[in-house]
């Protein structure tokens, strides 16, 4: 999905792609259902970070859910649970997403990133999460890691935006600190647009 | 500008990586073997008894591990909150708790326990309780006093009559229970040349921070152990001690991290406790999750005033009386205070030559109230702002002029007993804000385009902003390291490392050098303040100080002893203390450490001093022989109202056919003596100002009055501001004028970075709109609309819950 997309069509298309995998024949949902508690299918590998991981999937269970409780990335956090406040953004395919509102089973085969997995590989900073420090973006810091997640599709997608364009593509964050001013100039700092 | 080496300079606050790389742990984030999931059950009436509890339908439940109700718990005296209850008087009111091997199990067992709860009679409004005959939220009354004279339920009706003229704008004749006054009010509006008297209505919302109020605890040896969201974080111990009935000493906090607090997090509060009790009945690792919505029902409000005022005004704009009469919604709790509080900054940031405050605090059954940032001071600063150009422009005066005629200064006296403030430079700050948002140009500039209408506000905020008597403790080891012991809480406006920086001042050392200790009861720290009321930074950077000068005069002491002569002769800098008339004769902080361990007693905190508080008595006693022990509590004068000010300028674009306006352009002037963290105040006074914003046009309460029901317990409904509702870059700046009652004349600043921007903003709307006031927040695009069109409001006069 373009990050630049409104929160209201990203919302709509959480929703429908939870619908669509729903009534799809294969889901796992439906046949684990059938089958009950314990079925094999339950066990699935998912990729987070790069890595397969192999884990233990109740039907219903949230990817933010699993990724937090089952294992042990807590860096996505869970700020309202209903697809509301952006904190447990994740990228799944490079495309952000809530992670509150997608259900595991949905992303087997795709690359799920969370905040855990955007440092590069000598464990230094992403930009934007050295642009964050260096324009004090957090103040409490729970919101962070979804925007973090946001501003790094962003700037994957265009390297190169308006204020106004990082404005619209991370206002499906919420900050009740009220950082918004910060994240915005940590976001052009990354880009490279403010020193 | 000073030639400070800490103090005004930028930093990395050492949590913030690990906020933005995800590893910064929250309650939530911790674990430990063998822990269980607890979730609640909360009440669905808005008050009732709970007569029966049925859990027959999760006997033996697979993986269900145990019940926890109100009779496990301590009962408390009403109308304080207890952790669970068997008479609820909200709607979200914890009634139970159960715990599990994991959530869904918890959830499942939740959802098959029956309670049956026979209703009581509820309110949702107060003036619909006010009335004769309406419900009282409680059985013990409807009104809850407290006073220096004493505190207690009463039950306080006034005639329809009364509350018919009250909503008609008339000065309320009912009965009251609070008034304080000072001057000669009567002659004040015999004085005055405009008088202006509006009825006028604040309506209350949710704190709603990020973090939901998620603890975890277990206990060892007798010792609980909680990880909880707290907003301070040494000043917890005493009531979270309480709260689970042990001795002080038997609880550890474990705070690293806190998801916003906002006033809602202050002391210990119910929910953090209970997983204590619940792990103690069942044996196993307790961690309690709130959701969202229940984050909505416990993690408290602010206050509603619905409310009338009469100002009297010279020629000149001078406030020569005011007349304030707040009804205040206090929620279920008899939480707030908000009423007098207002009265209070009315008194200081407008400073009328006579003032009467009359308040009435009315119980309500709606989630319960608390202090949210700038309690009082800032739903009055909405209010005061357009009745200040409304009077501006009755007498012809400018709206700037009329704030800087009535800005409260140095010599200000203030609040019912006209007492001094310690410093104030309100008309500076005024003229900084006005030059960088070239005030007068703007003014200027044509104000309509088409169906646009421009409007320009000058907004005021002020909360008292520093306390004293808390400790400090530094501790310098063999190492060569300064261990900056921090009590303070980490809340998300880094004072708990900004304010360290003081000590790091006193010993002139790099911050390299220095290792802030914090997050944990178990990390030795010292007795600190509630970090509320922007308290932080002016209370503990003095805090700091003492420790450090106590620290400094250890080390000089040592020197003296050691390399001889009399301890004054000796200087400090670059970790090394020095004869002043010869540095190369000295000792390095590392070697003083070292001669202060051998040497114990005070210089190592084998003895401390008796004036310090037991946590920090603790702490020492920890700590003693493994450093240089400085140690002091904030004996320093304090004398008067520490004053934390603010001012706003701002431009609204208004769209007079959808009522909807967009914030074009903000400048935040901080008046909060010298600033010790730039990038910190420019955050404080960012994120205040989106505060402001929700409050001014977008977030309420609102309660459905047939049944008790909240309709916005989710953050989508509450309205929180987002990126598209606030301006994408906001202008900050300082007065930086030295307060003299702290060490580096430092004073807070949180509360009234608030109160300046919903202030700005309702005076905004009141100029966009040809002078037309509200009195009331937040304003919705329909009430802008109903009024263009020449409308009745939705909504009778003083009404809360209005859609």
């Amino acid at each position: 999905m373009n990050p630049q997309l409104s929160r209201r069509r990203f919302i709509k298309t959480v929703i429908a792609s939870s619908v669509a995998a729903a009534s799809h024949n294969s889901f796992p949902v439906a046949k684990a259902h059938h089958v009950g508690d314990g079925y094999v299918d339950r066990l699935i590998t998912i990729i987070v970070n790069g890595k397969k991981r192999r884990v233990d999937v109740m039907p219903q269970e949230t990817l933010a859910y699993t990724l937090r409780y089952k294992l042990g990335l807590t860096g996505t956090k869970i700020g309202c649970n209903r697809g509301e406040c952006g904190a447990c953004t994740v990228l799944i395919d490079d495309v952000t997403n809530y992670s509150c509102s997608t259900l595991t089973h949905s992303v087997r085969t795709r690359n799920v990133t969370t905040v855990e997995g955007v440092q590069s590989d000598d464990g230094s900073l992403h930009p934007v999460q050295q642009a964050f420090v260096d324009e004090l973006s957090p103040q409490c810091g729970f919101c962070t890691p979804g925007q973090v997640m946001s501003a790094v599709a962003l700037l994957r997608e265009n390297p190169n935006p308006t204020r106004e364009e990082a404005r619209q593509a991370l206002s499906g964050n919420i900050c009740r600190c009220g950082a918004y001013d910060h994240y915005l100039n940590g976001v052009m700092r990354a880009a490279g647009q403010r020193s | 500008m000073n030639n400070y080496k800490h103090i005004g300079k930028d930093f990395v606050p050492p949590d913030i990586v690990g906020k933005v790389t995800g590893k910064a742990k929250y309650a939530e984030d911790f674990r430990r073997d063998g822990m269980v999931f607890a979730r609640l059950l909360t009440s669905p009436m808005a008050h009732g008894r709970v007569t029966r509890i049925d859990t027959s339908a999760v006997d033996g439940m697979e993986g269900l591990v145990g019940i926890i109700t109100a009779d496990d718990v301590p009962a408390t005296e009403a109308p304080i909150a207890p952790m669970l209850t068997n008479e609820p008087v909200y709607i979200g009111d914890p009634i139970l708790a159960v715990a599990a091997e994991n959530e869904t199990i918890a959830e499942d067992a939740i959802a098959r326990i029956k309670v049956d709860i026979e209703p009581m009679s509820f309110v949702t409004d107060p003036l619909d309780s006010l009335v004769e005959g309406g419900p009282d939220a409680r059985e013990e009354g409807n009104v809850y006093s407290r006073s220096r004279e004493g505190s207690g339920f009463r039950t306080v009706k006034w005639t329809a009559e009364q509350v018919d003229e009250f909503r008609a704008g008339k000065e309320p004749t009912g009965e009251f229970v609070n008034e304080w006054s000072y001057g000669d009010l009567e002659k004040g509006f015999a004085d005055a040349e405009v008088i202006l008297e509006e009825p006028f209505v604040t309506i209350g919302y949710a704190h709603m921070s990020m973090e939901p109020r998620t603890a975890m605890a277990y206990w060892e040896n007798g010792t609980c152990y909680v990880y909880g969201s707290a907003q301070s974080q040494s000043f917890w111990i005493p009531g979270l001690a309480r709260l689970l009935d042990v001795e002080q000493d038997k609880v550890v906090l474990i705070s690293e991290n806190t998801g916003g607090g906002f006033g809602s997090k202050i002391g210990a509060y119910p929910m953090a406790a209970l997983p204590g009790w619940f792990s103690k009945k069942i044996g196993r690792p307790v961690q309690l999750r709130i959701t969202r919505e229940q984050e909505y029902y416990v993690g408290s409000a602010r206050v509603g005033f619905q409310g009338w005022i009469k100002l009297g005004f010279a020629k000149n704009g001078r406030v020569t009386a005011a007349d304030v009469y707040i009804v205040e919604d206090i929620g279920p709790n008899a939480t707030g205070g908000d009423g007098s509080s207002a009265g209070g900054a009315v008194s200081l940031v407008y400073d009328p030559l006579a003032m009467r405050f009359r308040g009435l605090p009315v119980m309500t059954n709606t989630t319960p109230r608390g202090a949210q940032r700038g309690p009082g001071q800032n739903q009055i600063a909405a209010v005061m702002a357009p009745l200040m150009d409304k009077a501006a422009h009755l007498l012809n005066i400018d709206n700037l002029e009329i704030r800087k005629v009535n800005a409260v200064h140095s010599g200000t006296t203030v609040y019912a007993d006209q007492e001094p403030v310690t410093s104030a430079y309100m008309k500076e700050a005024l003229e900084m804000g006005a030059e960088m948002f070239e005030w007068e140009t703007r003014r200027a500039l044509p104000r309509r385009n088409g169906n646009k209408v421009r409007g320009l506000g000058i907004g005021q905020g002020y909360h008292s902003a520093g306390t004293n008597g808390f400790d400090g403790l530094v501790r310098i080891t063999p190492d060569g390291k300064i261990h900056l012991h921090s009590g303070v809480g980490n809340l998300g406006t880094y004072s708990y490392a900004s304010t360290t920086r003081a000590a790091a001042e006193v010993l002139k050392c790099d911050w390299e050098d220095c290792v802030i200790h914090r997050g944990s009861t178990e990390e030795n720290l010292p007795w600190s303040s509630y970090q509320a009321g922007s308290v932080s930074i002016f209370t503990h950077t003095r805090a700091n100080y003492v420790a450090a000068m106590d620290a400094l005069d250890k080390m000089k002491a040592i020197a003296a002893d050691t390399l001889g002569g009399a301890p004054d002769d000796y200087d400090i800098d670059g970790n090394r203390i020095f004869l002043a008339s010869n540095p190369a004769q000295g000792m390095s902080y590392a070697a003083i450490a070292a001669r202060a361990i051998h040497l114990g007693g005070a210089y190592s905190g084998k003895i401390y001093p008796d004036d310090i508080h037991e946590v920090t008595q603790r702490a020492v006693q920890n700590l003693a022989g493994s450093g240089l022990i400085g140690v002091a509590k904030d004996n320093l004068k304090r004398e008067g109202v520490i004053p934390g000010l603010a001012v706003a300028f701002t431009e609204i674009e208004l769209d007079l056919e959808t009522g909807k306006y967009d914030i074009v352009d903000y400048v935040g002037i901080a008046e909060c003596g010298t600033v010790v963290h730039p990038l910190g105040l420019a955050t404080q006074m960012k994120g205040g100002a989106v505060w402001g914003m929700g409050m001014a046009g977008l977030e309420r309460h609102v309660y459905d009055p047939q049944n008790g029901l909240p309709a916005n317990v989710g953050y989508h409904q509450c309205r929180i501001p987002t990126y598209l509702d606030t301006p994408s870059e906001i202008r900050t700046a300082a007065v930086d004028l030295p307060d003299p009652q702290n060490p580096f004349g430092a004073r807070g600043i949180g509360e009234p970075a608030m109160g300046c921007s919903v202030a700005a903003v309702t005076a905004a709307i009141t100029d966009a709109l040809e002078g037309h006031t509200f009195n009331r927040t937040p304003v919705s695009p329909d009430m802008i609309v109903n009024h263009v069109a020449g409308l009745e409001q939705s909504f009778k006069p003083l009404q809360t819950n209005n859609f």
